[in-house]
C-alpha cells in the first residue's frame, strides 16, 4: 500500500461521506421541491430544520476532495478541470444558488411569495447540483475523457451513461434523504416521507439498471467492476442486502434501520465505483501512480489528514449530537415518545 | 476580450467577491462573542440581543462566503490548471489545513447559530470562539499559499515539473509573517469600522440608545486598534517587500530610476512611456528610510528588471496610493475613537460623523491592498517561476462564465445588501435591551 493508494482511499472516504451527508442534503432540496399533499408545508419545514444547523459542514467533504485531489494528485484535478470544464461550472451555478437561496430564505420575510420564490430556487438547484455531480463522475469512470486534454471535445460528457448516473446519483441522494427524514419527522409526516423513500429506492433500482446496461458499451471499467472482478460477486450481494434490508425496514416501519442500510447502500455504491476503476484516477489516462504528486507531499498530507481527522470526528459527533438526539446513528427505534416531532 | 483576460477577470471578479465575504467570517464572530461575553458578564440584556443580531448578519454573510469560497477552489483548477498542476502539491499543505478550519467553522457555526438554549451557556460560547478562531486559522493559512506565489520556496524546477518538494519549508516562505498579519489585520479594520458605521448612524439619531452604544463599543473598540497595528505591520511588510519583491516595490512607489535616497511618493501618475512618476508629492529620502530604515540607502528602480517582467505600474500605484491613503484616514479615526475612549470622555457627534463617512473605508483598502498584491506580482503567477499566460486554461469562450458569473454575484451582492438592511432597520425597544445608558460615561 503506497502513500497515493492511502490518499486515493482518503478522497474516496470523503466522497462516501460527502454522498451520506452532503447528499442527503441534496436529496432534502429535491423533497421540498416534490412537496405535494395536504402536509406540503410540513414536509418543507422539516426539510428547513433538519438541515439548516448541518448543511455548511455537510459540504465542507466537498472541498476537502478538491483539496486534496490538487495537492496529491495534481495531473488528475488539471485534467479534470479542463475537460468537464462544462459541468463543473454548472455545478458551481446549483452549490451557489442553493446554499444562498436556503440561507436567504431564512432570513428574508416569512411572506408566502418571497418563501416560494426563493424555495423554488433552492430546491431546483438541489436537482441540478447531484445531476451534474453524478455527470461528472460518470464521465470520469466511462474514459470518455481519453486523449490529451487540449484535443478533448469540450462536451464529451454530454453522453447516456454519464447522465444516467447523473440520474442516478439524484435518485439515490432523495432516497437516502428521505430515509433519514422518516426518522425525524412522525405521524403523518413520517408516513409521508416513508412512502417517499420507497418510491424513491424503486427509481434507485431503476437508474440504476439503466446506467449498468450502458455501462456495457460506455463505461468498460465500470462493467467490468460489475461483473469480472474478484470483488464483484461479494460487492454485489453486500449492496443487494443492504438495499433489500432498507426495503424490509420501510416496509415494517423499522426507520432507523432503514436509515442505516440506506447508508451502508450508498456506502457501497461510492466503494464499489472506487473499486471498479481502480488504480485510475481519470480512465483510462491517468492512475493513482502516474498523476501523484512528490512523496514529500502526499506523506506530509497524510499527517495532516490523520490530525484533523482527530479533531473533526468528534466535532461532527457533538454536533450531530446536539442536533439529531441523543442517539445519532443508532439503528434502533425506540418505543414512540409522545411529542408533535424531532428528536427534541 | 481574449480568453487569458476574461480569465483573469473572472478569477478577480470571484475574489473580489469573495474577500469581502471571507474577511466578515475572521472578524465577525469575534463580535458575535466578544458581545455574548459582555452578557454573561455584566447581564446586561442589550449585549445578548446584539450578539443574537450579529449572529444572523453573520450566517447571511458566512453562507455567500462559503458558497463563493467554494467556486474559488475549483476555479483554481477551470481557470489555471497549469498553476496548480505544478503548484499544488507546493501548496496544498496551507490548503489542506485550511480545509479543517473551514470544517471547524462550518461545524460550531452550525452550533452557535441553531444552539442557543439547546447547549449550555459555556459550550455556546466556545462553539463562538471556535468559530472566531477557525475564522482567522482559514485566512492564516489561504494567505500562506498567496505569500509562497509572491515568493516562490521549497522546490526545484525540474523539467518543467516541481521536485524536491518541501512541504514545510514553501508552507513559510520567506516574509509569510508580514501579510498574514497584515490580512488579519486588515479584516478586523474592515469589518470593524463596516459595523462601527451602522451603529454610529443610528447613534446620531439617538445617541442614549444602550444597544448601539454597546455594539460600538464592540467593533470599533476592535476594529480601532487593529488600524493603530496596521501602519506598523505595512512598514514591516515594505521592508520585506523591498527585500524580497524589488520589482513590486518600485511599481507601487512608482520609482522608475534606481537611486540612493530615493523619495517617498505621495499621489501622483506614473507615466511608462517616459519612466516618470508625475504630479507626486516627494518627500526625500522618504522610500529609502521607509523601505530600508536608512535615507541613503539604494533603491532599485524599475529600469533594473527587464521591461517584459514589470507589472502595470500605473494601476500598482493607484491602489497602493488609494490602500496608504484609506488606511491612513482610519488609523486617525481610530486614534481619536481610542483618546475619548479611554479618557472615558463622550464621543462628539463630529467623530460618529467621521465613523460614519469611513465606514467602507476598510473593506475599499482591503481591495486595494489585494490588487497591490496581485497586479504588484503580474505578469507572473508565481513569481519568476510561472506566467500567467502559461497558467491558463486552454478551455475557450471563458468570457462566458465571466459573464455568467458576474450577473451571479451582482445578484447575491444586490440581495445580501437588501437582507442585512431588512435585520438591521429597526433598533430593538428599550423594554427589551434595558433603560437608555446615562448620557455621560464612555460608549
Amino acid at each position: 500500500m503506497t502513500a497515493a493508494d492511502l490518499l486515493g482511499g482518503a478522497i474516496l472516504a470523503a466522497l462516501v461521506l460527502y454522498a451520506l451527508l452532503g447528499g442527503a442534503d441534496f436529496g432534502g432540496g429535491i423533497w421540498d421541491l416534490l412537496a405535494t399533499g395536504p402536509r406540503k408545508r410540513a414536509q418543507r419545514e422539516l426539510v428547513e430544520h433538519a438541515i439548516s444547523p448541518i448543511w455548511e459542514a455537510n459540504h465542507v467533504w466537498l472541498i476537502l476532495v478538491i483539496v486534496l485531489l490538487f495537492t496529491a494528485f495534481p495531473k488528475a484535478f488539471a485534467a479534470i478541470s479542463i475537460t468537464l470544464f462544462v459541468p463543473l461550472v454548472l455545478l458551481l451555478f446549483g452549490i451557489v444558488l442553493r446554499g444562498a437561496a436556503f440561507t436567504f430564505r431564512t432570513y428574508d420575510t416569512p411572506e408566502d411569495r418571497v418563501q416560494v420564490r426563493w424555495g423554488l430556487v433552492f430546491s431546483a438547484s438541489s436537482v441540478l447540483a447531484p445531476v451534474v455531480l453524478g455527470v461528472i463522475v460518470g464521465a470520469i469512470a466511462s474514459g470518455r475523457l481519453a486523449g490529451p486534454p487540449e484535443g478533448v471535445d469540450p462536451l464529451a460528457w454530454l453522453a447516456p451513461f454519464p447522465l444516467a448516473v447523473g440520474f442516478f446519483a439524484a435518485a439515490l441522494f432523495a432516497f437516502l434523504a428521505a430515509t433519514y427524514l422518516a426518522v425525524e419527522a412522525r405521524d403523518a409526516l413520517r408516513e409521508d416521507f416513508r412512502r417517499r423513500a420507497i418510491g424513491a429506492g424503486a427509481a434507485v433500482f431503476l437508474a440504476a439498471a439503466l446506467a449498468g446496461v450502458l455501462s456495457w458499451y460506455d463505461a468498460p471499467l465500470v462493467f467490468a467492476g460489475l461483473l469480472r472482478r474478484g470483488f464483484s460477486l461479494p460487492l454485489h450481494v453486500a449492496t443487494a442486502v443492504a438495499a433489500v434490508t432498507a426495503f424490509a425496514a420501510l416496509f415494517r416501519r423499522r426507520y432507523r434501520l432503514a436509515r442505516a442500510a440506506a447508508a451502508a447502500q450508498v456506502t457501497l455504491i461510492v466503494l464499489g465505483w472506487g473499486a471498479s476503476q481502480y488504480p485510475y484516477l481519470v480512465v483510462p489516462g491517468l492512475t493513482l501512480a502516474t498523476a501523484s504528486a512528490p512523496r514529500a507531499t502526499q506523506v506530509a498530507v497524510l499527517w495532516a489528514l490523520a490530525a484533523g481527522a482527530i479533531f473533526l470526528f468528534p466535532a461532527l459527533y457533538l454536533l450531530f449530537r446536539v442536533f439529531k438526539g441523543e442517539r445519532p446513528f443508532s439503528v434502533l427505534d425506540r418505543r414512540p415518545a409522545p411529542g408533535p416531532r424531532g428528536e427534541g | 476580450m481574449n480568453d487569458l483576460l476574461a480569465a483573469r477577470w473572472l478569477f478577480g471578479t470571484s475574489l473580489a467577491f469573495h474577500i469581502v465575504f471571507a474577511a466578515v467570517g475572521v472578524a465577525m464572530p469575534l463580535f458575535m462573542v466578544l458581545a455574548e461575553w459582555r452578557f454573561r458578564r455584566t447581564g446586561a440584556p442589550a449585549y445578548l440581543e446584539l450578539a443574537k443580531r450579529w449572529a444572523k448578519g453573520t450566517a447571511i454573510l458566512f453562507a455567500v462566503g462559503a458558497v463563493s469560497g467554494t467556486v474559488i477552489s475549483f476555479e483554481l483548477g477551470l481557470l489555471w490548471p497549469r498553476f496548480m498542476e505544478f503548484a499544488g502539491p507546493i501548496i496544498g499543505m496551507p490548503f489542506s489545513l485550511e480545509g479543517f478550519a473551514f470544517f471547524a467553522e462550518a461545524i460550531f457555526l452550525g452550533i452557535y447559530l441553531y444552539g442557543w438554549g439547546r447547549v449550555g451557556p459555556r459550550l455556546h460560547l466556545a462553539s463562538g470562539v471556535v468559530v472566531a478562531a477557525s475564522g482567522a486559522a482559514s485566512a492564516f493559512f489561504v494567505t500562506l499559499a498567496n505569500a509562497w506565489m509572491n515568493v516562490p520556496a521549497g522546490f526545484a524546477v525540474l523539467h518543467g515539473a516541481a521536485s524536491d518538494v518541501q512541504p514545510l519549508v514553501a508552507m513559510f516562505p520567506p516574509g509569510w509573517a508580514h501579510e498574514v498579519v497584515h490580512v488579519l489585520l486588515s479584516s478586523y479594520v474592515a469589518t470593524g469600522f463596516a459595523v462601527a458605521g451602522i451603529h454610529a448612524l443610528f447613534l446620531l439619531r439617538d445617541p442614549a440608545n444602550a444597544f448601539h452604544r454597546g455594539a460600538l463599543r464592540v467593533a470599533l473598540g476592535v476594529g480601532a486598534v487593529a488600524a493603530l497595528l496596521q501602519p506598523i505591520s505595512g512598514d514591516f511588510s515594505a521592508r520585506q517587500v523591498a527585500a524580497t519583491q524589488p520589482v513590486k516595490l518600485a511599481a507601487l512607489e512608482g520609482q522608475f530610476r534606481t537611486e540612493r535616497g530615493a523619495p517617498l511618493r505621495v499621489g501622483g501618475l506614473p507615466d511608462v512611456e517616459a519612466r516618470e512618476t508625475r504630479l507626486a508629492l516627494e518627500i526625500p529620502y522618504g522610500l529609502s528610510l521607509l523601505a530600508f530604515h536608512d535615507p541613503r540607502a539604494e533603491v532599485r528602480g524599475l529600469e533594473a528588471f527587464p521591461r517584459e517582467n514589470w507589472p502595470n505600474v500605473r494601476n500598482v500605484h493607484l491602489a497602493f496610493q488609494a490602500m496608504v491613503g484609506l488606511g491612513s484616514a482610519l488609523a486617525l479615526v481610530a486614534l481619536a475613537y481610542l483618546y475619548h475612549r479611554l479618557r472615558g470622555k463622550p464621543l462628539p457627534r463630529l467623530l460618529l460623523r467621521a465613523v460614519l463617512v469611513t465606514s467602507p473605508f476598510g473593506f475599499l483598502a482591503l481591495e486595494a491592498g489585494w490588487l497591490v498584491t496581485e497586479w504588484g506580482r503580474q505578469p507572473f503567477t508565481i513569481r519568476d517561476v510561472m506566467r500567467t499566460a502559461d497558467a491558463v486554461t486552454p478551455v475557450g469562450n471563458i468570457a462566458v462564465p465571466f459573464v455568467a458569473f458576474t450577473i451571479l454575484y451582482l445578484f447575491l451582492a444586490a440581495m445580501v445588501i437588501v437582507l442585512l438592511r431588512r435585520q438591521i432597520a429597526k433598533s430593538p425597544p428599550a423594554s427589551e435591551v434595558g433603560a437608555p445608558a446615562p448620557a455621560e460615561g464612555a460608549l
